[in-house]
């Protein structure tokens, strides 16, 4: 198949395993993000893909061949690091034609496609300049304009923006977007940032604890999260615990939720729900009852927490819909069925 | 903290009594050698004010500018063997864990604990003939039969190399603990092998501190006197023996110190020479 495909990469480092038991297909051309919280192994992933770690067991392939034994300098891969490890010695048409000086390319093919790639990352002219002498958004793009320079089968980012603030971040996300559309290559980026990878990527694959927890499209992944960890660490959420019935009921905190469906059999479930979901009513109405503990007023949105039983539930609103409410009062809250969804323990 | 430049003379305080240490022990000395280097010498005495050349004249002779020759260029060759060997020895060493790198580096200091004597008379019978490593070699048939390596100028050199080593080290290590891992990494990402992508990036990324630490070397080499007395012959005398001899045993302090005097400008001019060079390719 064309594309990239792991097939049970794992890591050790002595005791402990860093990645476990990884299974990913990548489509040609698609934008992946690894998105994680820090020492789930996604940087350990990409320096596997890149050749920089060995797989302690598992493969790498790559249109259908095996490259898990080539070395990194034979693998034809782009990468973009975090530190960007641009040549402090080089200009930056320097640093952009390296590649090209190793495999001996004649002096006017590097000079045309140095003018070419600060063409692409839109700094034109600065072929001159030394590396000192460029901001760090500027960095930031030759350090993307000589992981492209040859046309690499592949294009690996590792935590390519956190170095900027937040502004030119999410400038800098849409911008690397539109370049891969652009060039239609396929490339994979590391990031903590869920709101960076909801935005770039077309796969978004979520890693907790060395193993993949879900790989989906970032609506899906939003909207249906395959358990607690992913709906905890994308988005903010409710997470209540149920209780079953055994016949595919549930209640929670004692109080029945009708509406809720759990898979016959299973004696508890963990019932997740987006705090702009959640709807809070007249008190004695709606499916749970609950105090107000804080009002959190943002002006774009209203954040109210509701304690139900020792439990916080976060409802989101926006100002239209404000209700007076103040803490001390009391409320029921209504959790949408369509909006709720039910994962394993 | 803030920091003003000094305005007023008592701003200056603080450094006023390394000044005059300064003063009383380097520049006050360094004034009087540069004084009698241009002293009359008194026959079979000592010396009388004055103000000739004769002293420089006789150091422009074939035999002393042979000698300066020398030892400029031992020192040249020790301080490149120095940092050519320590380098990648430095480089491997910071990617070790830290445990191993501690090990290393006491052992290095521990190197340092050795005076000069000690590691000249070591070599002595280490590259001897009756007691040499030519004895296991030959035993080991690796050589026909063992042979005495000193005294000779490789003796000098392998006793000189061995002592700046650690010095060597030492400097390297705290620049080469501090380099980007990524950049190798970068390098060959971008399709360099490793050994390329060590020549490509490492050494110019500190080519400062190699230029600092063979500066320091060449400086350190250059005032050897003992080990090229106890390992070489002679003619492998550098000018720091020549001085003493001239200085201690002829009883000639004006000409030793036109020689001494001789050898600092030549050495400034040789590292200042190092450190053009080193700017200009930096630009």
């Amino acid at each position: 198949m064309s594309g990239l495909e792991l097939r049970g990469l794992r890591k050790r480092f002595g005791p402990i395993t860093v990645v476990d038991d990884v299974q990913l297909n990548v489509p040609h051309g698609s934008f992946v993000c690894l998105l994680g919280p820090s020492g789930c192994g996604k940087t350990t992933l990409l320096r596997m893909i890149a050749g920089l770690e060995d797989p302690s067991e598992g493969a790498i392939v790559l249109d259908g061949e095996d490259i898990t034994a080539q070395p990194t300098h034979r693998r034809n891969f782009g990468m973009v690091f975090q530190s960007l490890a641009l040549f402090p010695h080089l200009s930056v048409g320097q640093n952009i034609t390296y590649p090209l000086r190793i495999r001996g390319a004649p002096r006017d093919e590097q000079r045309r496609r140095a003018c070419e790639l600060l063409k692409l990352v839109q700094l034109p002219g600065f072929e001159d300049r030394s590396i000192d002498q460029l901001s760090g958004g500027q960095r930031q793009r030759v350090a993307i304009a000589r992981a492209l320079a040859l046309k690499p089968r592949l294009f690996l980012l590792d935590e390519p923006l956190s170095a900027l603030d937040a502004k030119l971040r999410e400038a800098m996300q849409l911008e690397l977007r539109q370049l891969q559309q652009q060039l239609g290559i396929t490339t994979i980026v590391v990031t903590h940032d869920q709101r960076e990878a909801m935005t770039m990527a077309d796969l978004v694959v979520v890693m907790g604890g060395g193993r993949i927890r879900q790989a989906a499209p970032p609506v899906e992944i939003y909207r249906r999260p395959a358990d607690a960890f992913v709906a905890d660490f994308i988005g903010s959420t409710n997470l209540l615990p149920l209780q079953a019935d055994g016949r595919g009921g549930a209640s929670a905190f004692g109080q029945p939720l009708h509406e809720i469906r759990v898979p016959a059999g299973s004696n508890g479930a963990v019932l997740s729900i987006r705090p702009e979901d959640v709807q809070l009513t007249a008190a004695h109405e709606g499916m749970l009852q609950g105090r107000v503990s804080f009002v959190r007023d943002l002006g774009a949105t209203v954040e109210t927490f509701v304690d139900v039983a020792g439990q916080r539930i976060v409802a989101v609103s926006t100002p239209r819909a404000r209700t007076l409410l103040r803490p001390g009062d009391a409320v029921g809250v209504r959790l949408p069925a369509e909006s709720c969804v039910v994962l394993p323990p | 903290m803030k920091r003003e430049p000094p305005r007023r003379l008592a701003d200056y305080g603080p450094i006023a009594f390394p000044a005059l240490l300064l003063l009383v022990f380097f520049v006050v000395p360094f004034g009087t050698m540069i004084a009698v280097s241009f002293f009359r010498r008194q026959q079979g005495g000592f010396y009388t004010p004055d103000f000739v050349f004769a002293n420089y004249e006789r150091f422009l002779s074939a035999f002393f500018g042979h000698v300066l020759g020398l030892s400029l260029l031992l020192a040249v060759v020790v301080a490149l063997c120095a940092v050519a060997m320590a380098f990648p020895f430095t480089y491997l060493l910071s990617r070790q864990s830290r445990r191993v790198q501690t090990g290393w580096l006491i052992a290095l200091l521990s190197v340092l604990s050795l005076s000069e004597v000690i590691i000249g008379f070591a070599w002595s019978t280490l590259l001897s003939r009756t007691a040499g490593i030519t004895q296991v070699l030959a035993a080991l048939g690796l050589m026909a039969e063992p042979a005495a390596l000193f005294p000779g100028y490789g003796a000098v050199l392998t006793g000189m190399v061995y002592q700046a080593l650690p010095y060597a080290i030492l400097v390297l290590y705290p620049a080469l603990v501090r380099l980007d891992p990524t950049l190798l990494e970068a390098a060959r990402t971008l399709g360099a092998s490793p050994l390329r992508a060590f020549f490509d990036v490492i050494v110019p990324a500190l080519r400062s501190a190699i230029v600092a630490t063979l500066i320091m070397v060449f400086v350190f080499a250059l005032g050897s006197y003992l080990l090229p007395q106890i390992l070489g012959r002679p003619q492998h005398w550098t000018l720091s023996v020549l001085i003493t001899d001239q200085a201690i045993y002829q009883s000639n302090m004006p000409f030793a110190a036109a020689m001494a005097v001789f050898l600092v400008l030549m050495s400034l001019a040789l590292v200042g020479l190092t450190l053009l060079a080193g700017r200009r390719r930096g630009s």
